[in-house]
């Protein structure tokens, strides 16, 4: 396969980008910060979404979906990226979705069909102290009655607080588990602290919530393999929609180099930072590239997938992080304004960057990936 | 059985047929690169089996066209080839300038008759090329170059002299940008091939920091050149010498991605020890390896997609810039560990162990890479300008 976008995904591209940019552009983040909306993000985009099948994207045919690959998830992610838009395509439409397909069963039965058609919202309940370390999950899930009993505190849970279902991953006997928690079940509090980037994540407590035998995803103790697809996808998607949040401040940035006026000269034409936006041109071209390879690569299912997708949340960390530096520091005093667009690309980059693993987790899962 | 999957079968095959055990081992140092030319000395029967196999097959330029010496593979067929060379780690059966920069020029502005006289003898390794662009005056400045062809009717008088030409002690023929026009500066220079042999070439080695002298200064005294002897027209030089250096640049980058090792951190863990944790010994060296290890994966997907795209015809024009640039400043980067790594015996210059000081004279070598083919600022330059479209000069 070659490694850029087919026809099919090239049309897929035309029709969502100027989809997300008419419908969501950075103004609607905004609007629903200065509202200080509760849900964080709108329902009414929500819906747009389903209209256009992107929740179902990766939902197998069987189950009501359109059964695409990562590769075209990433092309709606970058967009989503590009435009700040507030939505839970990564954790409802590429995680929750990744991990119930491939448990299959009861669970991925009642939930895949509500994801595609738009109805159900699904939250990640995977991490549980301020750094990304799920081989150190410390939520228990202990058999009482026909079901079990889970117990602790997760964090960082995006939608958590508005989730119809949350994947809780937890202790049993022998090994790691699964969980579909509704969003009813007793002895379930999610408290959602808004961050830097105006998102809502929740501080999610479990106190002796009872599940059915049933809510378990896959099957019981077998949940690493699960965890592990659900990991792989969301972070190829934060990374895919960290090119878009990196690409759209370059964007910016590269256009002001082009109207500023500064000792009677464009700016852009200083080699200083001529040479800077090429330079992180090159880093988030590599960027670019290296996402994809981890998209095709799940898609493939192949072996070197889970490399891949260390390597590519790691570079897209960088790459991102660079861009949105860049930017500000290129726009000078304006870029420090909260008129500006260009600070909110540096807030949603911090907390990508966070997702799922940051630059130097990856980076170690990389080494040890290869044995060092 | 898909097609694709047919023709990997058969280049397996093939490969298992056909490539000698010691051309599957790593390449040690020079001796084991293949250039060919007049005077070639094969350094054994494996080495020149290895060519002798490649060139009957097509299988130097698998994706030039059969008539010039190639197997006429399609990029697809060209990707997975290259993908099985590398699972077998086979070395390149041939190294040449005329394969890399020469022959895509000729492919491109060369006419028919010119393409079957100078690419076959590329294909099979029989006349070794090298490049006659700098000049002692005209660097990074290229296009300000002086040496000068005086028209004679049926040829050229060729006088002046070309400075860092790699290998042009070694050479069979020269692919040189020399003036026509004295008054034109772009379109005034005219892209001539001639033999090193010709009557008043002379060569004079340079030696560089890594003790070696792989190149030379040259000069040219009357030197005569036939008017059928230059590729593209007269004078418009500087559009075939522009092409050319698109492909010196995709050569060039392609060091980023470093060779057969798989994983910087991996083969020093082997070498110098891991802690009761399993971890490479040294915490921040480790931290920094597996920093260089995450960018080398990543610029290996953006070579194959730059590949994918340019052999389609998707990539920029001046992408190849941008591959040049992070592809050499990463190589830099890699023996700049590479020297770390190996701690003092890195050091050692002439010991026999270190196989004549190889690491540190690579170390330094690669220094070469942000500078030969235009400097890495250059490439930022054009980066700029072409891609980013940023005002100025
Ligand atoms: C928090 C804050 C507090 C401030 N407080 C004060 C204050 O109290 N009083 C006051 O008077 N001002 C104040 N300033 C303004 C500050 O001094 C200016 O922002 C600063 O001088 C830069 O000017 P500028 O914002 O117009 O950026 P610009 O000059 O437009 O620069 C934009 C970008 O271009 C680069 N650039 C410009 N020229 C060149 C060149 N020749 N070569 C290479 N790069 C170039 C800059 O480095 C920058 O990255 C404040 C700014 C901030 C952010
Ligand atoms: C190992 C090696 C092999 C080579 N092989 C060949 C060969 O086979 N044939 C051949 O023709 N040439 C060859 N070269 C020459 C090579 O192409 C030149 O060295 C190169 O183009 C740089 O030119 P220069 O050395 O004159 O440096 P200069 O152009 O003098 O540059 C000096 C410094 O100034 C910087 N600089 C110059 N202009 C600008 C600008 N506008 N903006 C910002 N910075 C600038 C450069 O980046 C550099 O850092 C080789 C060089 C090396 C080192």
């Amino acid at each position: 396969m070659p490694l850029y976008h087919n026809d099919d995904q090239a049309m897929l591209k035309d029709s969502v980008a100027p989809f997300v940019a008419e419908q969501a552009p950075v103004s609607h983040l905004r609007s629903l910060r200065d509202s200080a909306d509760a849900t964080g993000f709108s329902r009414d985009l929500w819906a747009q979404f389903t209209e256009m099948g992107l929740p179902g994207m990766l939902v197998p045919e069987a189950h009501g979906g359109l059964g695409m690959g990562h590769m075209e998830a990433g092309i709606v992610l970058e967009e989503i990226g590009r435009n700040l838009t507030p939505s839970p395509f990564l954790s409802t439409g590429v995680g929750a979705v990744a991990a119930l397909a491939k448990a299959g069963g009861t669970q991925a039965g009642r939930w895949l069909p509500a994801i595609a058609g738009g109805e159900a919202i699904v939250a990640l309940a995977i991490d549980e102290g301020a750094k990304h370390r799920p081989d150190r999950i410390a939520t228990t899930a202990t058999r009482a009655g026909n079901g079990f009993r889970l117990d602790g505190k997760k964090s960082f849970v995006l939608h958590g607080h508005v989730a119809d279902m949350s994947i809780v991953a937890a202790k049993t006997d022998g090994g790691l588990t699964l969980f579909a928690v509704p969003r009813d079940a007793k002895g379930l509090t999610a408290d959602p602290r808004r961050l830097v980037d105006s998102s809502l994540a929740s501080h999610v407590t479990l106190d002796g919530v009872e599940v059915d035998a049933d809510a378990v995803i896959g099957e019981i103790d077998a949940g690493g393999d699960i965890l592990d697809a659900l990991l792989a996808a969301t972070r190829t998607g934060a990374a895919a929609e960290m090119v878009g949040v990196g690409q759209g401040a370059m964007d910016r940035t590269v256009a002001y180099l082009k109207e500023r006026k500064q000792f009677g000269r464009l700016i852009g034409e200083f080699q200083g930072l001529q040479h800077r936006a090429a330079h992180l041109y090159g880093e988030m071209e590599v960027a670019r590239a290296t996402v994809m390879k981890a998209q095709q690569l799940l898609d493939e299912g192949s072996e070197g997938a889970k490399l891949m997708v260390s390597v590519a949340k790691a570079k897209a960390g960088r790459a991102a992080n660079l861009a949105v530096r860049e930017g500000v520091q290129m726009h000078g005093g304006i870029g420090m304004t909260d008129e500006y667009d260009i600070g909110l690309y540096m807030k949603r980059d911090r907390a990508l960057a966070e997702y799922m693993g940051d630059v130097h987790y990856h980076i170690d899962q990389v080494a040890r990936m290869n044995g060092y | 059985m898909s097609e694709e999957d047919a023709f990997r079968a058969e280049v397996r095959e093939w490969l298992e047929a056909n490539c000698p055990a010691e051309m599957r081992e790593p390449v040690r140092d020079e001796g084991d690169v293949c250039w060919g030319g007049r005077n070639w000395v094969f350094k054994n029967d494996a080495q020149k089996q290895w060519l002798e196999a490649c060139a009957g097959k097509g299988y130097t330029v698998p994706d030039w066209p059969k008539a010039y010496g190639g197997a006429g593979l399609t990029p697809e067929q060209t990707k997975i080839f290259k993908q099985e060379m590398k699972r077998i780690h086979a070395r390149s059966p041939l190294d040449s300038f005329g394969i890399w920069m020469l022959g895509p020029a000729l492919l491109q502005f060369g006419t028919e008759e010119q393409k079957v006289q100078y690419l076959n003898p590329i294909a099979r390794g029989e006349i070794r090329w090298c490049q006659g662009y700098s000049e002692p005056g005209s660097g990074s400045d290229l296009v300000s170059l002086q040496t000068f062809g005086e028209d004679k009717g049926d040829h050229w008088v060729v006088n002046g002299s070309k400075i860092w030409t790699s290998y042009a002690d070694k050479a069979d023929w020269i692919f040189c940008l020399v003036r026509t026009d004295k008054a034109n500066k772009y379109q005034g220079i005219t892209f001539m091939l001639f033999d090193m042999a010709s009557k008043g070439v002379t060569t004079k080695p340079i030696l560089l920091i890594s003790g070696n002298s792989p190149f030379c200064e040259t000069f040219f005294d009357d030197v005569e050149v036939p008017k059928t002897q230059f590729i593209g027209e007269i004078n418009r030089g500087w559009d075939v010498a522009k092409y050319l250096l698109g492909h010196e640049r995709e050569m060039i980058s392609g060091g980023g991605a470093g060779g057969d090792m798989v994983s910087i951190g991996g083969a020093f863990a082997k070498a110098f020890g891991k802690n009761a944790a399993g971890e490479l010994d040294d915490p921040i060296l480790r931290a920094e390896m597996a920093a260089f290890d995450v960018d080398v994966f990543a610029y290996r997907a953006m070579g194959e997609r730059f590949m994918d795209m340019w052999k389609t015809g998707r990539a920029h024009p001046a992408s190849s810039n941008m591959m040049k640039y992070v592809g050499t400043e990463l190589n830099k980067r890699r023996h700049e560990l590479v020297m770390s790594g190996g701690g003092s015996e890195a050091l050692e210059w002439d010991s026999e162990e270190t196989n004549g000081g190889a690491r540190a004279r690579g170390w330094l070598r690669t220094k070469a890479n942000s500078i030969e083919g235009g400097t890495s600022e250059v490439m930022l330059n054009v980066i700029a300008k072409r891609i980013l479209d940023l005002p100025g000069a």
